[in-house]
């Protein structure tokens, strides 16, 4: 009786702290969504549960003429696409390579990458600004996909090479004596096999111009370029526009679809990250 | 088919052919290589060579002229564009360079192979060779060299404008910048402004480190222990909720929590403080400031170290658990010997990542208060990091030198850090196990 008394206690201490934590968790984020529904601009007068529910920022965002929202969806999933694609196609095809290949410099460049991908890309910004207006990529979705591209490749590629290092090398061995190439090897077998990792990679490549709002902001110049993040931002950065009912409407249509499809992968995301980092 | 080809050559093919003169040659890019009767090979090399040198040498060597001297004329020379072509000329100067040697290196050896005996390849043959042994050098070669212009040319730019003038005050086009040595790393460190910022940010910045990270991963570990206790029901509802932070955007749930922590009508101190009679300064006191983001960052970041630690812990064995139940462990014992070092042991490279992370965590610094609030007689503000520093010197005071001398001390911690890891990640020890 005692014994069972004590447990139940425990449990319902493990409750409370779990409901506590729900909370916590979900007070912010309740918050964030009510804000879109207050009518009006103004934090003043925001509250928890509006008087009246409107609707009103999610209607402008899409009909208004002066809103340009759904010309900035275009513009990231564009962005966002053609990084994904780019990235998966130079990461696993150079992390095959340093995976199976011995060749001079590999080392040295094993370790450069290493230290290269400790070095926030934001340190060489200034850089990168003359760098991209001396080829005339300013204000350009190249220039920025291209600063995407390379400024995450070294992280993702000790992601992939990680993963790729986990595959037995018997594999591409046998299939070569039976006189399969190189790409045929890299297509045919370690491709599938290393499908986990590719997808994540896929997914946070794909993913990252959604909410980098500091990159475009010092490459991309007119506001019919704008991506998602960057347009977003300047509703609340604007001193003369503190807009953060519209800004919260318009972010609550990105984080939905994208808290979804990361619930529904977040295993799938964990274990290629685990594999990856412990084993390689 | 040549069967003869495929016979070892015999003693008699040994002749006097000679490497030495084969490299000597080739020191104009080519002609080794015809000494070693590879006609096609050498013929193009000597051609692309020759042609590389005459179009190439100059204007190097002119850029690296002008990076030395950042120009003299201001109204003709921008000393940023000369700084600009100076960095990129050498690292391609540097990369022909490690073609030249590769010729050389090319040379002898074929000159060695003609020396044994071995027949000239056939052209097709070459082909192959070079495309077999060639195909790493493919690859990595193109994209070595995107890096080296998008990642490696930046920070060696950065680099290089901690020793130059470069402020808002003297920037070009207006004005030629100059070397300076290391003038700015002596204001950095003795000019008050400057050292008792860089002191608080460095010190902030291993703070704000350590604590967040630490209380994140703490959290992470207590709760995903309590929710594995096999007398919870709901497991996958309450693992869902407690995953919800890492899920939604970052970018939109910090500016929330600015708006929520606004001082004067932010919801925490309108709702809940309210209530008791005081109005917290979170955004405007520097202190508060500290406890908000971290708080923040503790809800942001434990859910990814609680799905990591939750999948550890339901690889444990049950057998272990048993065992010590038999030898009458108690539950605080079973969690240090058993739960602890298998979770640690399995997680401890994210971990540390999870640190690493946080010390270059610019997104939410800036996102909740811009690193403010500012502090009088200081360049920093109460919140900033190193990274965040650097971007507001470097975007919002356009104090570039300062910025670039700044970075240069991250870098170095940066790099040390990085060291360490390379001792110890396994990818490396285990680097030769193929």
């Amino acid at each position: 009786m005692k014994r069972s008394l004590k447990s139940a206690l425990e449990v319902s201490g493990i409750y409370l702290i779990v409901l506590i934590m729900f909370v916590l968790i979900l007070y912010p984020l309740l918050w964030a969504f009510s804000m879109s529904l207050n009518p009006g601009t103004s934090l003043f007068s925001l509250k928890m549960f509006p008087d009246n529910w409107s609707l009103e920022h999610y209607k402008w965002l899409f009909t208004d003429p002066s809103s340009n929202y759904t010309l900035w969806y275009k513009n990231t999933l564009i962005v966002a696409f053609i990084n994904g694609l780019a990235s998966v196609c130079i990461v696993s095809i150079v992390a095959y390579v340093f995976s199976r290949f011995r060749f001079i410099g590999r080392k040295n460049s094993i370790y450069t990458f290493l230290l290269l991908q400790m070095f926030p890309v934001l340190m060489g910004m200034v850089a990168i600004y003359l760098l991209l207006n001396t080829v005339n990529l300013l204000d350009t979705f190249t220039g920025l996909i291209l600063i995407y591209v390379f400024g995450g490749l070294p992280m993702n590629l000790f992601l992939v090479k990680g993963y790729l290092d986990t595959i037995p090398r018997d594999l591409d061995e046998s299939a070569k004596i039976d006189g399969a190439g190189y790409l045929t090897i890299f297509f045919r077998i370690l491709i599938p096999l290393a499908s986990p990792i590719i997808a994540v990679v896929a997914l946070f490549t794909f993913m990252a111009p959604f909410f980098d709002f500091l990159t475009p902001q010092i490459i991309i110049r007119s506001p019919e370029k704008f991506t998602l993040a960057l347009g977003l931002y300047n509703f609340i950065n604007d001193k003369f526009a503190n807009n953060f009912t519209m800004f919260a409407a318009g972010t609550i249509l990105i984080a939905i679809p994208i808290s979804i499809v990361f619930l529904l992968l977040q295993r799938f995301l964990i274990s290629g990250l685990a594999d990856g980092a412990t084993k390689g | 088919m040549n069967i003869n080809a495929l016979e070892p050559a015999p003693a008699s093919r040994q002749n006097n052919h000679n490497p030495v003169l084969a490299t000597v040659l080739s020191i104009v890019p080519g002609l080794g290589q015809l000494y070693n009767r590879r006609w096609i090979k050498g013929i193009v090399f000597l051609v692309i060579g020759l042609s590389l040198i005459a179009a190439l040498s100059v204007p190097i060597a002119n850029s690296i002229a002008g990076m030395i001297t950042l120009g003299d004329n201001p109204e003709t020379d921008d000393s940023r564009n000369l700084l600009v072509q100076g960095l990129l000329s050498s690292i391609i100067g540097i990369i022909l360079l490690g073609l030249y040697v590769l010729n050389l290196l090319d040379a002898r050896k074929d000159a060695k192979k003609r020396q044994e005996g071995t027949r000239t390849p056939s052209v097709r043959q070459a082909f192959q060779d070079s495309w077999e042994h060639g195909f790493p050098y493919f690859v990595v070669v193109p994209n070595f060299i995107m890096m080296a212009l998008i990642v490696i040319f930046p920070l060696l730019f950065m680099i290089s404008l901690a020793f130059t003038n470069y402020n808002l005050y003297n920037s070009p086009p207006a004005h030629l910048l100059n070397w300076v040595g290391f003038a700015n790393f002596k204001s950095l460190f003795t000019e008050a402004v400057w050292s008792k910022s860089l002191i608080t940010v460095l010190s902030w910045t291993v703070v704000w480190t350590l604590v967040a990270t630490t209380l994140q991963i703490v959290l992470a570990f207590f709760l995903a222990v309590l929710v594995n206790d096999s007398r919870v029901k709901f497991k996958r509802l309450i693992r869902t909720v407690l995953i919800l932070p890492w899920a939604v955007p970052s970018f939109m749930t910090v500016l929330v929590f600015t708006a929520m922590f606004n001082d004067t009508f932010g919801a925490i101190n309108r709702d809940i403080f309210s209530h008791f009679g005081v109005t917290i300064p979170w955004l405007s006191d520097p202190t508060w400031a500290r406890i908000a983001i971290i708080s923040i960052q503790v809800w942001l970041g434990f859910p990814y170290v609680f799905t990591l630690i939750t999948g550890v812990l339901q690889g444990i064995s049950k057998d272990w658990y048993e065992a010590a139940d038999v030898d009458g462990g108690s539950r605080w014992k079973k969690f240090r010997f058993i739960t602890m070092p298998h979770v640690l042991f399995a997680t401890a490279p994210l971990l540390i990542m999870q640190y690493s992370y946080n010390f270059n965590n610019f997104n939410i610094i800036y996102l909740f208060n811009k690193g403010g609030p500012p502090v009088p007689g200081q360049s920093s503000g109460a919140t900033d990091i190193l990274i965040s520093w650097v971007y507001s010197l470097t975007f919002k005071e356009n104090n570039y030198k300062m910025a670039a001398a700044v970075s240069i001390i991250m870098g170095i911690v940066v790099a040390a850090f990085a060291l360490y890891q390379f001792r110890k990640t396994r990818s490396f020890r285990e680097e030769d196990m193929y």
